[in-house]
């Protein structure tokens, strides 16, 4: 038997079309918009001003506060202006504008694809070339990197967690990413072994994608301490929580860090990001993104810089289809829906997925019939129905007491609904709000 | 780009089940009942269902059209069910007029009153035979003798659970139960139909194992313990397993969704409740049969069990290895 996460669950329909498709490179437009906030934490510090020229490589933005990540300027050209820009989650935001011209980088970058495995760095040094290059979690959470490789003091690693999961369905990047950079990922996982002072690694790959497994299993042999472990596919697996659990059968307790059970998780695109950074001295500028959809003419997965509007990949797959309803930066199970295409891809891109008119919007909901499928998929062992009642109803306390802080947003609940209901959205409501009235009781 | 994207917060995709799905996955389960129930009972038994969902159907848009005045739901398939179920759980002869006013309780005080689909607190079809069990107690427990078997004394016949009370050397053999050739309310006796129904609900994920599981093992404990201590044939746990409304009870009332409980600790002392109380009043109480009335009284104690019975959280009960 495969091993999974042992509570809840669900199983969409992949529809991974852009699986085996080789990762290809994107032409750089014109201008690129790169937000300054790109990461989970405070925006940083823009230190380049209008008319600055700067390079692939450049600093345009300094990491302020302890959670926050440098960016760097993915073109080379001048700085246009900065301003505020549309980003994914609909809010206009400070970005930095930069016409390009040509394409020169930064003289410290290596970009050979020479494979360099010897590593003499410290631990410390790793950490900082890897926060200087601006790495965040690749899968989507944009977690500063750096940061989670500092666990609070009195804890201590056993297992490193290479999430090579990918259980969104439609997205294939990381796949594609494991098949084309399998050594560059395993050397990656050898650096943030060494930063986190573990000499045992578990790569978790889902199932559906044999091949990566096959060519990890191999690849590792001469890696020590580094295994790959198939795991059943289940949605959300990839979920940090849920991939713990299945690959060190360890639940971390409510609101706890994955530290508590001496776990630290990264992607497998943060593997390679870290790789380039501490290897190649690259900063993270560019990244891999699955742009796909059902009536998407050439489903692909692209190579891209960070700031390159949406539209551009969409183009090169084939271009918006006539039906097109909505488009979501990421999978459809967390991603987000956009609200124009000239949003620029930033460094949590991981899918650019178009879904049609007809799928876009959502069905009238009608009443709970009380199946109680969403209680027994929910993969925090949470009661959904019950949440959103007590949400409707404003019941903060007793939404409290059913723990409707844990819940990881996976959207399983309203997937599953046969009545249509939008339990997340509640769920989500009532989470805040709830988060809300803890903070202020602490003060 | 003619028209403006929607913008909607995740998940942006959607399983496509429906509330329909899972009402006509519950009516597909039931045909190899209904297919026996036709064998036994010819063409009384086809009436019989028949004008009961016209009944329950009718009674349903009634009032979601003229009293709730919104657009009435019909067409999902639940008024069906319990059309069904109700008809299921009557004699083969019974007067329509009788089953009129049963489809009517059934849908109107026991769904409607409450609001509908998923808002009721017990199981419509249940409680309109319970109603009809109180005020027509002849007519409801008058059993035609199956057309299978040879007529000896006259036309009507006592069920299992009848000779069990009054009777026991008249029991039928154990074949005969399971296939469903013995005496009975339309749809309850196939105890094979029924099972091969449970299975294509289990398979279909239309419903999950711990109820009906649960019932038939409290049950089969219940009735064992009782055997061992008193070895007569009235206490063979067999027997209490196949006969009466128990199998279409453990398999299609106690499961109704909107009126059992939410997690599956819950679903589990639900069962052992329903089939405790079934056995104290088949082997103790004055009716010979008590599933109706077992799932009755869980049904109201459900909420309370949703009360108390949380999931298993996760970090919380999982040993960490």
């Amino acid at each position: 038997m495969l091993k999974t996460f042992r509570i809840g669950g669900i199983h969409p329909k992949e529809n991974k079309f852009s699986a085996g498709k080789s990762i290809e490179s994107i032409a750089i437009p014109t201008e690129v918009i790169v937000p300054l906030a790109q990461h989970i934490g405070a925006p940083c510090q823009p230190v380049v001003k209008r008319g600055d020229e700067v390079k692939v490589g450049t600093l345009l933005g300094k990491s302020v506060g302890f959670v926050s990540a440098n960016i760097h300027s993915p073109v080379s050209g001048k700085v246009k202006k900065i301003d505020k820009a549309l980003d994914a989650s609909g809010y206009k935001r400070e970005a930095i504008f930069i016409d390009v011209e040509g394409d020169e980088w930064e003289e410290t970058i290596d970009r050979t694809d020479t494979l360099v495995r010897e590593c003499n760095l410290s631990t410390k040094e790793i950490i900082e070339k890897i926060a200087s290059a601006g790495i965040v979690g690749m899968g989507g959470a944009t977690f500063p990197t750096h940061v989670k490789l500092t666990p609070p003091p009195g804890t201590k690693a056993e297992v490193l967690i290479i999430n090579g999961v990918e259980c969104e369905p439609y997205l294939t990047a990381d796949h594609m990413l494991m098949m084309q950079k399998t050594e560059e990922i395993l050397v990656g996982t050898q650096l943030l072994m060494k930063t986190v002072n573990v000499n045992r690694a578990v790569i978790g790959i889902e199932n559906n994608k044999p091949d990566a497994i096959q060519k990890f299993t191999q690849a590792a042999k001469s890696y020590p301490g580094i295994e790959v472990q198939a795991l059943k596919v289940q949605y959300p697996q990839g979920g940090e929580k849920q991939l713990i659990d299945a690959v060190m059968r360890r639940q971390i307790a409510s609101g706890a860090l994955p530290i508590s059970v001496g776990a630290i998780v990264q992607n497998v695109g943060t593997a390679f990001a870290v790789y380039e950074a501490v290897q190649k001295n690259k900063p993270l500028v560019e990244r891999v993104v699955t742009v796909t959809g059902k009536d998407v003419t050439n489903p692909c997965n692209v190579l891209s810089r960070i700031g390159v509007p949406l539209r551009d990949l969409i183009d090169f797959a084939g271009g918006l289809p006539e039906n097109t309803g909505k488009v979501i930066s990421g999978g459809p199970m967390m991603g987000k829906a956009v609200a124009s295409i000239d949003i620029p891809v930033t460094k949590g891109t991981s899918g650019v997925l178009i879904i049609a008119t007809l799928e876009a919007r959502r069905k009238q909901m009608k009443d709970c019939i009380r199946c109680a499928k969403c209680v027994s998929i929910c993969p925090m062992g949470l009661n959904p129905t019950t949440l959103m009642t007590l949400t409707e109803y404003e019941v903060w306390d007793k939404a409290e007491k059913e723990k409707i802080t844990d819940c990881i947003e996976c959207g399983s609940c309203s997937f599953i609904c046969p009545s249509d209901r939008p339990l997340l959205d509640y769920i989500r409501l009532g989470k805040g709000k709830v988060m809300g009235i803890m903070r202020a009781r602490k003060n | 780009m003619k028209n403006k994207l929607v913008v909607s917060p995740s998940p942006h995709v959607h399983s496509g089940d429906t509330i329909s799905k899972n009402m006509y996955g519950v009516l597909i389960a039931l045909v190899p009942a209904f297919i026996v129930s036709l064998y036994v009972f010819g063409i009384d038994a086809l009436i019989l269902t028949a004008f009961s969902v016209l009944f329950c159907v009718i009674t349903e848009y009634g009032v979601q059209r003229f009293m709730f005045k919104k657009e009435p739901t019909i067409s999902d398939g639940s008024a069906i069910i319990t059309g069904v179920l109700l008809a299921f759980n009557v004699p083969s002869n019974l007067p329509l007029w009788i089953l009129a006013i049963g489809a009517i309780a059934a849908i109107g005080i026991g769904k409607m009153s409450f609001g509908g689909l998923g808002n009721n607190i017990f199981n419509p079809a249940l409680l309109g035979r319970v109603f009809l069990l109180i005020s027509f107690p002849a007519q409801m427990t008058s059993w035609p003798l199956p057309s299978t078997i040879e007529a000896i004394d006259g036309v009507t016949a006592a069920t299992v659970l009848e000779n069990i009370k009054y009777n026991p050397s008249a029991l039928p053999s154990i074949s005969d139960m399971f296939f469903g050739l013995e005496s009975g309310s339309i749809g309850e006796m196939s105890v094979m139909a029924l099972l091969l129904g449970l299975i294509y609900m289990l398979w279909k994920k239309i419903i999950t194992w711990h109820i009906p599981i649960s019932i038939l093992l409290t049950v089969a404990i219940f009735a064992g313990g009782v055997y061992l201590i008193d070895p007569s044939p009235t206490n063979n746990p067999l027997i209490h397993l196949l006969s009466g409304g128990l199998m279409l009870g453990a398999v299609f009332m106690a499961t109704d969704y909107a009126t059992s409980p939410l997690t599956h600790k819950g679903m589990i002392i639900y069962g052992i409740g329903i089939g405790v109380v079934t056995m104290c009043i088949r082997l103790w109480g004055s009716y010979p049969e008590g599933v109706s009335f077992a799932i009755l009284l869980m049904n109201g104690l459900t909420p309370l069990i949703n009360n108390y019975v949380k999931p298993k959280r996760f970090g919380e009960v999982v040993k960490n290895g």
